[in-house]
């Protein structure tokens, strides 16, 4: 590969357009996760009763069925349901389950709501996917299709009046005239529909009775049970522990033969744990696997055995254990109060839902199709606004926002935060409403598609889109002042992952989308291309289903029944042989390295985690050191010891020997390890202080370009020897000026260069920076930013007067070794024609307008990109978003994991508003800031977050609401916008006028760019609650320990009394503040000592003290740390220490010496949009 | 009919001036080519940069020769894009010794749309000076 050019380009860096827009809140929330819509939050009263059922979904069934008055007659007619039907149970099995594992405390709350729910839900449902499948049989001649009408129409008839009822509320209520035609004409359908008349159709029992009948489903508690035997197997934190995985393996290929051993004795122990086990992650964990489950159970040419354990291993087991561990609580704060909403209200019948839905949706939906069934959906809503019959209104809004209702009554009326889509254009008053943050978590708005579809859509955990209604054309999304973009975080670990193994992978023949569950079939033997909306044909592989086992059924293959799949990829997504996993690690030994100690602890996590480290027999491992020269080391098999190999030429350098400096990692293990306890004692004497990094990594280049893979670069100080040396650019006096902040670019392109030239061998260069005095970060992070690499800084590090850092170092390590990691990746996003990608934001190598190439892929990295809307969006209703990310695993296998987002297209302002994701706006915006103020200045980039916020409530006041001008605005979408903002504006990284080291700066930039927007969010928006009373109430069980739910509190000293004492969480770092006047229980009991005047001023553990409310806490914190990546530090600040002041910092509502208040802010805004 | 130093800088610059569409050319199908995605930035961007400075320096030399050849008006139409070539030359962010294309930030779309436009109206204005060039040459040498 030639040498890489650099510079850039005046214009080419990337820009914010002078005035960015602003976006909005999600207030709408709902749950993660495409399928699991409804699904984690059905649970409540059953729940306790299926607790006790040790296995079994026919019993959990009947227990849906007994609240469900509704449901529960004439049981007939089941067993003559055609497959669909059974396709559908099968689904309707997979929404259950999660519910099992919600054992809320509350759960006896509120059962009057649960009444109303249990009857409500369906009707709106059933509308749609009637209508649906109405058309869908009457379009498609098959006779399958007509068999399978038959059941839906005993539905319609069923609940035919209840949809009539939704109907007219609708048209009265509110006047969207083009929804009430829809409506109207849906409506008819719908009644007409009901004259075919079968025997009314028990929905409940044909689940009960389908799900025993039908094989996949039995497959998957097996599977469901292995990963809660794994999660109790490890005891919660540990990461990886080998063990599970194959037992985890050996389960799954179980599940994958003798599909009856679900009921089998051993398991309901295990099955019981499961109950308590995952609880955040449901939504992802509890809507895949079923797939995997029918994947494995296919018998298909693909689905051969071994790929499948393989899958088990390989898809779901290590790193996804992990994620069942730690990102069970909740990977972000959006799923968090899933287990805890889950429990209020009951609704019951809500697995029910998916049924028909699932039902009606395989028969080739296209586009005309799916505007009624879209507006069916709209139309529930509106009429959610003003419920005339509490009963009917309940059940409209359920089924769109489940989550939203159960949180609402489980709170007991605080849900207007989290507001349903009607109320999403709600305006807000936002100088008279105090108490703008909602008391929970808020969570990603859910896309306003029709039931069936949004069930299908990928999780927003994985994608989501800055505005879930995409407007129609480019002028509204102008008019609307809203960035239009997504975030994505394509490689996060899943706990369940179909996973796909077929000799043709479908795709579209013009634009090589791959087929997903919005492609539309226009009969059995042609799809439509939902992209590009070419017509293309199915294979022949692809018309047998190894999920019913029958032949031409293309639309129940799991690729159209899931969109976040993988497929194993065949030798022609190979550009060469699948290369091995290759680890190097290059480590700074000069004096000042010594010093701080690292080298102690990296030997140590990696001594711990050899076996642990992703790869197979093939794996690679090297190191090098560096101070003024080149160490390597000849780890070469059959050695007695380890070769040091010392090149002190480093204008020149070369490999000291050809081969051997990487050796094989199980061949030379023992060598490793001799080398590891060797090397941080090797240079204790050094008096070496310079540090050659430059030439390090050129050699380090050189020792990778065969084959590619990882580089750890560990630094301690700046580079001052050879190519790509660094002088000190900062000036400590500027630290806290308000005007101009130098230096935030690179002041060489050796690092970029380098980069380049590795994202060309397919080589990621990972940094850790570990320096206690400037280091120039913003040169030095070239390396990773260009080559997909990833960067972590540790600020005055040092293994004994910094223990917490040390620590902290430790376990990032141990998560950073284990986690899985994809090699040779590249991205590609795929949108509808007339969208089209401009910018890109993370760290990764454009390689094409569409295609990102990624040396490595790891599951803490986010993207983000932004959108503009090229052609008019009238003839389409939805768009769809694909992103396919090709890699090699780290078992050497190439696999394409591909995930797939549908929005709906709207073409009115104030629908635009409506559907505004606040937190992906607010973290696309940070993105495009921190290009704005490398490539402007930083205060041209706090202007534009202030204009982005002027602009867009400007623009609502002025367009949508008709209300006095005087007061300032926004919709209740929006209503977080500007508190966003502001938190950005006091973060770290656009911070002015508060003393801000340079490399902290640059490094909070640095993780804006690469952070997926849940770990994001915390660091912009820290969260705060108050933990000196934490009660039992709406607590959620994970893993056995029942963890506590305290509200959110708003980042104001305002909410401070001296008398309690309070946590806040800003994602890599916790502090607990604790006021003078707190109880000296608390301190007792939880700090473990006797007054507020013995706690020392450094504490960063919490002592494990049999009390209640130790436990109470201390499960709390264990919980909020296992939903991340990284382990944050615990920072104990005292009232009155001098510590506070980096808490206060946070409190950004407040008024500080440089910057506004949040009320202030907003006076501010209100003049800018006077003018 | 005299050979002054006038139609000698025009003569010269014709000449030079066919190496200019010549560069301009080679630019829009070097942009072209990665939007297509037939080449990588990293390939593209070198020969690109390659060719940055010489058109630099052919269009200075153009302006030099005619400030010294006294043709105010050809120069008055020369220096907007001299001036825009040395914002180019010393607006780099790095401090980079090469050019203008920076791989990374290339395929940003708006960046590549920008390089390609820049491309096109470079292409047209040294075609039309190439005409205008031609008939300055035909003109002095006419006239003196």
């Amino acid at each position: 590969m030639s040498a890489p050019a650099g510079s850039s380009h005046p214009a080419a860096s990337a820009r914010i357009p002078p005035k960015f827009g602003g976006a909005a809140v999600s207030g709408a929330a709902a749950p993660a996760g495409p399928g699991a819509g409804p699904a984690p939050h059905q649970q409540n009263g059953p729940a306790q009763n299926q607790m006790q059922v040790p296995s079994g979904y026919g019993l959990h069934h009947q227990n849906y069925i007994a609240p469900s008055g509704h449901y529960s007659q004439g049981p007939g007619k089941m067993t003559s349901l055609p497959l669909d039907t059974q396709c559908g149970d099968y689904y309707s099995a997979l929404y259950t389950v999660p519910t099992q594992n919600v054992t809320p405390n509350t759960v006896n709350q509120q059962p009057g709501a649960q009444q109303l729910y249990s009857r409500g839900p369906p009707a709106p449902h059933i509308v749609g996917s009637t209508l649906g499948s109405f058309q869908g049989a009457a379009s498609s001649a098959s006779h399958l299709h007509t068999s399978a009408s038959q059941p839906y129409s005993s539905f319609v008839n069923h609940y035919n009046s209840p949809a009539m009822y939704s109907a007219s509320s609708s048209v009265a209520s509110q006047g969207f005239p083009s929804t009430c035609g829809h409506y109207a004409m849906s409506t008819v359908s719908n009644a007409a529909y009901p004259s075919v008349s079968y025997p009314s159709l028990p929905a409940g029992d044909t689940y009960g009775q389908m799900f025993t009948s039908q094989n996949a489903p039995t497959v998957r508690p097996v599977k469901d049970n292995s990963f809660s035997g794994q999660n109790t197997a490890i005891s919660h934190p540990s990461p990886l522990p080998p063990l599970p995985s194959q037992q985890h393996h050996q389960q799954q290929s179980l599940s994958g033969y003798s599909t009856l051993t679900w009921s089998s004795p051993g398991l309901p122990s295990t099955q019981d744990n499961l109950i308590r086990n995952h609880t955040g992650s449901l939504a992802v964990a509890n809507n895949n696997p079923t797939i995997t489950g029918v994947d494995s159970s296919s018998t298909t040419s693909s689905a051969s055995p071994m790929p499948n354990s393989y899958d088990a291993l390989e898809g779901g087991s290590y790193p996804d254990m992990l994620s069942s561990s730690a990102s069970s609580p909740a990977p972000d704060p959006a799923p968090e109060p899933d287990p805890a909403s889950a429990p209020a209200p009951a609704s019951a019948p809500a697995p029910v839902v998916p049924q028909p839905s699932k039902m009606a949706k395989p028969f080739g939906y296209g586009y005309p199709t799916l505007q009624p069934g879209y507006q069916n959906a709209t139309a529930p809503l509106i009429s959610g606004v003003q419920p005339s019959n509490p009963v009917y209104s309940g059940f409209q809004q359920y089924p769109q926002y489940p989550g939203v209702n159960q949180l609402s009554s489980s709170i007991g009326g605080l849900s207007l935060q989290s507001s349903p889509q009607p109320e999403s254009l709600r305006p807000v008053n936002l100088t008279q409403e105090r108490n703008i943050l909602p008391m929970t978590p808020v969570w990603a708005p859910v896309p306003n598609l029709n039931a069936d579809l949004k069930k299908l859509n990928c999780s927003p955990d994985s994608f989501r889109c800055t505005l879930t209604n995409i407007p129609q054309t480019q002028a509204l999304l102008n008019k609307a002042k809203l960035p239009l973009g997504l975030l994505l975080h394509p490689f996060r670990d899943l706990t369940q992952l179909p996973v796909i193994t077929s000799n043709t992978i479908v795709r579209c023949r013009s634009c090589r989308t791959y087929i997903n569950p919005f492609v539309s079939f226009i009969d059995q033997r042609r799809w439509k291309c939902n992209l590009c909306y070419r017509v293309n044909d199915v294979p022949e592989e692809f018309m047998y289903n190894p999920l019913t086992r029958s032949y031409g059924e293309p639309h129940k293959r799991p690729e159209v029944q899931n969109s976040t799949v993988e497929f194993i990829a065949s030798s022609d997504y190979m550009l060469r042989p699948p290369q091995p996993a290759v680890y190097l690690f290059v480590l700074d030994v000069s004096h000042n390295a010594v010093e701080a100690g690292y080298l102690t602890i990296l030997c140590q996590s990696l001594l711990e985690n050899l076996d642990k480290l992703p790869g197979d027999s093939r794996t690679r491992i090297g190191f090098m050191t560096f101070d003024s020269t080149i160490h390597f080391y000849n780890l070469q098999e059959g050695l007695s010891q380890p070769q040091m190999l010392i090149v002190s030429d480093i204008d020149d350098v070369f490999l000291p020997t050809p081969d051997s400096l990487l050796v094989n990692l199980y061949e030379s293990k023992e060598l490793i390890k001799d080398l590891l306890n060797a090397l941080p004692n090797m240079f204790t004497n050094t008096r070496e202080t310079h540090s050659a990094l430059g030439p390090a990594l050129q050699a380090a280049f050189k020792l990778m370009s065969p084959t590619g893979g990882r580089v750890s670069v560990f630094q301690t100080q700046l580079p001052s020897l050879g190519a790509g040396l660094l002088q000190s650019r900062e000036d400590p006096n500027q630290r806290s000026s308000t005007k101009v902040v130098q230096h935030l670019g690179p002041a060489t392109d050796f690092y970029k260069k380098l980069a380049l030239d590795c994202s060309g061998q397919q080589t990621a260069v990972d940094l850790f920076l570990l320096s206690s005095q400037y280091s120039d970060l913003a040169s030095l992070a070239c390396m990773s930013k260009y080559s997909a690499g990833c960067i972590y800084y540790y600020p005055s590090f040092h293994y004994t007067h910094n223990p917490s850092q040390a620590e902290k170092l430790q376990k990032d390590l141990k998560r950073y070794l284990t986690r899985k990691i994809g090699f040779e990746a590249v991205m590609r996003i795929r949108c509808t024609k007339g969208l089209s990608m401009h910018t890109f934001h993370g760290n990764f190598f454009v390689r094409s307008t569409d295609l990102l190439s990624l040396a490595n892929i790891n599951p803490d990295a986010g993207f983000a990109v932004q959108l503009s809307i090229e052609e008019s969006l009238t003839d389409t209703s939805l768009v769809c978003f694909q992103t396919a990310l090709l890699y090699t695993s780290s078992k050497g296998e190439r696999r394409i994991r591909v995930h797939t987002l549908c929005l709906p297209v709207v073409s009115s302002l104030a629908d635009v508003y409506a559907g505004v994701d606040v937190q992906a706006a607010i973290c696309l915006l940070a993105n495009m800031a921190v290009d704005r103020s490398v490539s402007s200045s930083l205060s041209d980039a706090r202007d534009a977050l202030v204009n982005a916020v002027v602009d867009s409530l400007s623009a609502y006041g002025s367009t949508v609401s008709n209300l006095q001008h005087s007061a300032l605005m926004a919709p209740s979408s929006l209503k977080l916008f500007p508190l966003y903002v502001l938190a950005l504006l006091k973060q770290k990284a656009f911070r002015t006028g508060t003393s801000t080291r340079l490399d902290d700066r640059v490094y909070a930039m640095c993780q804006i760019k690469s952070q997926p927007l849940v770990h994001l969010m915390k660091m912009i928006h820290p969260n705060l609650y108050r933990i000196d009373r934490l009660t039992d109430e709406g607590a959620v069980h994970v893993n056995d320990r029942i963890v506590p739910q305290p509200p959110l509190q708003k980042l104001s000293a305002e909410k401070l009394t001296r008398e309690g004492a309070f946590l806040m969480d800003c994602g890599s770092v916790f502090y607990i503040w604790v006021g003078k006047g707190c109880d000296n229980n608390f301190i007792e009991d939880v700090l473990g000592y006797t007054n507020f005047a013995s706690i020392p001023q450094k504490m960063t553990h919490l002592p494990e003290l049999d009390t209640l409310s130790s436990e109470r806490a201390r499960s709390f914190i264990t919980w909020l740390r296992d939903s991340r990546p990284l382990s944050p530090i615990l920072h104990i600040v005292k009232d009155e220490s001098p510590a506070k002041a980096e808490f206060f910092q946070h409190l950004i509502e407040d008024r500080t010496e440089a910057a506004f208040s949040y009320y202030e802010f907003l006076l501010h805004v209100q003049q800018q949009i006077c003018k | 009919m005299a050979f002054t130093f006038a139609a000698f800088c025009y003569m010269l610059s014709l000449v030079l001036c066919a190496a200019l569409i010549f560069f301009a050319i080679w630019h829009i199908i070097a942009f072209d080519e990665l939007r297509t995605d037939f080449k990588s930035p990293i390939d593209q961007c070198n020969p690109v940069h390659a060719l940055v400075l010489p058109e630099y320096s052919i269009h200075s030399l153009f302006c030099i020769m005619f400030l010294c050849a006294q043709e105010w008006l050809t120069l008055g139409l020369n220096v907007p894009l001299l001036f825009y070539h040395f914002w180019r030359y010393f607006h780099c962010p790095a401090d980079s010794s090469e050019l203008a294309y920076d791989p990374p930030v290339v395929m940003n779309a708006d960046t590549l749309s920008y390089c390609q436009k820049e491309a096109w109206c470079k292409l047209a204005f040294y075609l039309l000076s190439f005409f205008y060039y031609l008939y300055c040459m035909i003109y002095t040498l006419v006239s003196s």
